[in-house]
């Protein structure tokens, strides 16, 4: 009795899951595992339509002869590069029509024309024409002939399907394309918007979690860039940053500060001098980072706020009564009991900074600087249509991400041992 | 000890004023108003004098009548011996040395000798500076989004620093940059496409992931913890690496440019999170309920219709206008699998708007504030139930 009842939920329990676990796996899953195969492909965009044998119904009528009717079929192969084997054309006529020229390749049965055109090569054309008669001598309905459409079919490799394989692609991302560039491109942006996020985060927990005038508006005002649409903030932001007419030099124009604009979203690099020292700071890059950072702190934000709030009051009463400084009160109490909070964060946001498009895509293009290796599989994929090569860099970001999160797991393992 | 600290504190109050002076020529400029420079020097000479004097008048004068005589003293000087500027300028000028004095008034030479106070002060300080600085810089780029749109070409080129809203003109030509999106730019068809597939896809992602979210909350099957775990780590997965993938197999099937392979991607990358965040809720409800129901004979689908679901309606509004904001602003997908205008999503249609270089900013500016004005509506007036999404989901972005 047991067992069934265990049966019974087992199996609604597989009923309840499937739907979104196979969901899931295709369209998560699945494109991981084709990524790898398609990596290891020399495919391009135009290779990815599957040729198509195509014909237009062209329907002409004869003059003098009303009872006779001329066909005309545009055949065409769709595909520019692809041949298609073993075409086959089926196509229905009405119950009165006879057919007048019968070509070798076809034949015309209980009113249904069927031909085998054999082997198309790739931009094949044809023009290929029938005449009918009707066998009652009435005249032909043109409209009822031209909306019965002909099928075609073929045969076609799906060049994604074939086995293929070279090397080619991961040669090029490795060792061609100034991979390490792209790497420290990507690193820098990483790790500084992610550091960035987390300490401006922390600073306006601490702030919010102060008693003010004001204070739930604040809050949901903090939150504000994180809930926006990516594509309206970064055009507001390409506007308030413009060399030309943007705010930001308008203002900085007008109060003398700098003497000619800066191209904050055009210039690779700016040279600064510091006490003498010289040296270049990417600019574009700087301010991309800049963007990640005002619009993810308040993720952090939200985080450690919701963490300072469950930190018990009793330790902050206790410091008091021994006479603790702000300051220490912050490094000693506060600091200690968000680091768990921050070391998620990190990862997350690690994460999701390192696959960072839009961002970049909607400021930049991946300009002057700041190309990424998620810009880079859009350039690859799409600009360059290098499907293969696209991929292939994804493969290499998929692997890095693996990595990260092996190294952090066993980092925050031993973590968790010594403790 | 006590003149330290009064240095220290007159010159950290010092300092938090002129930011506050900065801040609000800075909004002035905006206005339309003519300035040239900060006169940092005089405001640094007028805040050490104020916060000196404030310390030294200290209870001898009520410290209303001395917020008035002070900032009168200050909008005087700097008003209208400094600087001409206009009435309302000045007014403002008053306000925040009003305010200012107000937050200083809580000081005195007695607490200025309690342990710490240099640390406190500075707290205090930089708290007071933290919300005013981060509140400009949220609000400042929203501001401007706004008032560009309701400018013209001619206004934006004449003078980029004049964002005042004239509110004389008429109506039509202080809309004409939404009139123009709407009518030329076909923005009310965007509207429609990006609400449907908003829309859509958070009524397809609760359908899936009610029943799976019960099931991994309530039920013993083999797999369970598999599959709670894979659920996160697919979530971690980046969107980036499934674009070539889903590209060509979309191409392949037809599915680019449609309506149904929008639906079916944002169903997929939100579901991992709306089975995470409803199962944890599904976990809290009493198991009695249940059990009675179970008794009765109802079947799970019963169980699920009649007792789940009318019990977490707050988990499941916080999923649903959760993944309702992840599909409207989502941008990736639409870009890949949409290139004609005619199915086009409004982030995708801003977009394309914005890849023609002649577009004018201004209409930019108007799409944008279509694009942001439902979701930070929908923001401020769900923001409970949106904080717990948030949370929860936060490995999204």
């Amino acid at each position: 009795m047991n067992d069934t009842l265990a049966n019974t939920e087992k199996k609604t329990a597989y009923i309840l899951t499937l739907p979104a676990v196979l969901l899931v796996f295709s369209i998560i899953l699945f494109p991981i595992f084709a990524n790898i195969w398609i990596s290891f492909k020399e495919v391009e965009l135009k290779d990815i339509r599957i040729p198509e044998p195509r014909a237009k119904k062209i329907v002409k009528s004869i003059s003098d002869e009303p009872s006779k009717i001329k066909i005309l079929y545009k055949l065409r192969n769709s595909s520019l590069i692809q041949e298609i084997r073993d075409v086959s054309f089926q196509d229905n006529f009405p119950k009165n029509l006879e057919i007048e020229n019968l070509d070798p390749r076809c034949s015309y049965k209980k009113y249904n024309l069927k031909c085998e055109f054999g082997n198309w090569p790739p931009k094949y054309r044809e023009n290929f024409e029938v005449i009918f008669a009707t066998n009652d001598g009435s005249k032909i309905d043109k409209k009822n002939l031209k909306s019965i459409k002909p099928k075609l079919d073929g045969k076609s490799d799906n060049i994604l399907l074939n086995t293929n394989f070279t090397l080619k692609n991961f040669k090029k991302v490795l060792f061609e394309n100034e991979f390490i560039d792209l790497l420290l491109t990507t690193f820098y942006y990483t790790f500084f918007g992610t550091v960035g996020s987390i300490v401006f985060g922390i600073l306006t927990a601490q702030m919010v979690n102060q008693k003010f005038y004001g204070r739930t508006f604040m809050r949901s005002v903090l939150l504000f860039p994180y809930v926006a649409p990516v594509v309206a903030l970064a055009y507001t932001w390409e506007l308030l940053l413009d060399p030309n007419s943007g705010t930001l030099n308008s203002l900085l124009l007008n109060y003398q500060i700098i003497e000619t604009p800066i191209n904050l979203l055009g210039q690779k690099y700016i040279e600064i001098s510091i006490l003498g020292f010289d040296f270049k700071l990417r600019l574009a890059l700087t301010t991309v980072i800049m963007f990640e950072i005002w619009r993810y702190f308040p993720l952090a934000f939200l985080f450690i706020l919701a963490r300072l709030q469950a930190i018990p009051k009793e330790l902050y009463e206790a410091a008091d009564v021994d006479g603790a400084s702000p300051f220490q009160k912050f490094f000693n109490i506060t600091l200690p009991q968000i680091t768990a909070v921050i070391s998620i964060l990190f990862m997350i946001r690690f994460i999701w900074n390192f696959n960072k498009f839009e961002d970049v895509f909607l400021l930049t293009g991946g300009a002057s600087g700041t190309r990424t290796l998620p810009i880079n599989v859009y350039q690859q994929g799409f600009a360059i249509s290098d499907i293969g090569m696209g991929s292939a860099v994804s493969i290499v970001i998929v692997v890095l991400l693996l990595m990260f999160m092996f190294f952090y797991f066993k980092l925050l393992g031993k973590r968790v041992d010594e403790n | 000890m006590r003149t330290k600290n009064t240095i220290i504190f007159s010159l950290i109050s010092t300092f938090f004023l002129i930011f506050l002076i900065s801040i609000w020529k800075i909004l002035a400029t905006l206005q339309g108003l003519s300035i040239t420079s900060f006169n940092i020097e005089i405001l640094f000479i007028f805040g050490f004098l104020i916060s000196l004097g404030h310390l030294g008048i200290g209870d001898k004068i009520k410290s209303f009548y001395k917020s008035i005589i002070f900032s009168s003293i200050f909008v005087f000087c700097d008003g209208y011996l400094i600087q001409k500027l206009p009435i309302w300028y000045n007014v403002g000028v008053f306000l925040i040395l009003y305010f200012f004095t107000y937050k200083i008034s809580k000081y005195n030479f007695i607490s200025l000798k309690e342990e710490h106070s240099k640390q406190v002060i500075l707290f205090d300080f930089l708290t007071l500076f933290g919300i005013l600085f981060f509140s400009f810089v949220i609000l400042f780029p929203f501001y401007m989004m706004l008032v560009t749109s309701f400018k013209t070409q001619i206004a934006l080129l004449v003078n980029p620093l004049d964002f005042s809203i004239n509110f004389g003109q008429d109506v039509k030509d202080l809309f004409k940059s939404y009139f123009v999106i709407f009518k030329s730019y076909k923005f009310g068809k965007y509207i429609i496409t990006s609400t449907i597939v908003s829309v859509g896809t958070v009524i397809i992602t609760l359908i899936f992931a009610i029943p799976a979210a019960y099931a991994v909350a309530r039920l013993n099957f083999f797999g369970k913890t598999f599959l709670s775990t894979s659920i996160l780590i697919i979530y971690m997965f980046p969107a980036i690496v499934l674009v070539i993938p889903l590209y060509t197999i979309f191409s392949q099937l037809g599915l680019r440019n449609s309506i149904e392979g929008l639906l079916i991607v944002y169903t997929a990358t939100t579901l991992p999170v709306a089975i995470y965040m409803l199962q944890g809720y599904f976990k809290s409800i009493p198991k009695e309920l249940e059990e009675a129901a179970i008794l009765d004979k109802l079947s799970w689908f019963g169980i699920i219709t009649k007792i789940i679901i009318p019990l977490s309606i707050p988990a499941i509004s916080s999923v649903a206008l959760y993944v309702f904001m992840i599909a409207w602003n989502e941008f990736l997908f639409s870009l890949m699998f949409l290139d004609n205008p005619n199915s086009f999503t409004l982030s995708r249609a801003i977009q394309y708007l914005s890849g023609d270089a002649e577009t004018p900013r201004q209409y930019l500016m108007a799409g944008s504030v279509v694009v942001t004005l439902p979701v930070l509506f929908i923001f401020v007036y769900f923001e409970k139930y949106l904080v717990s999404g948030l949370t929860a989901g936060s490995v999204k972005g």
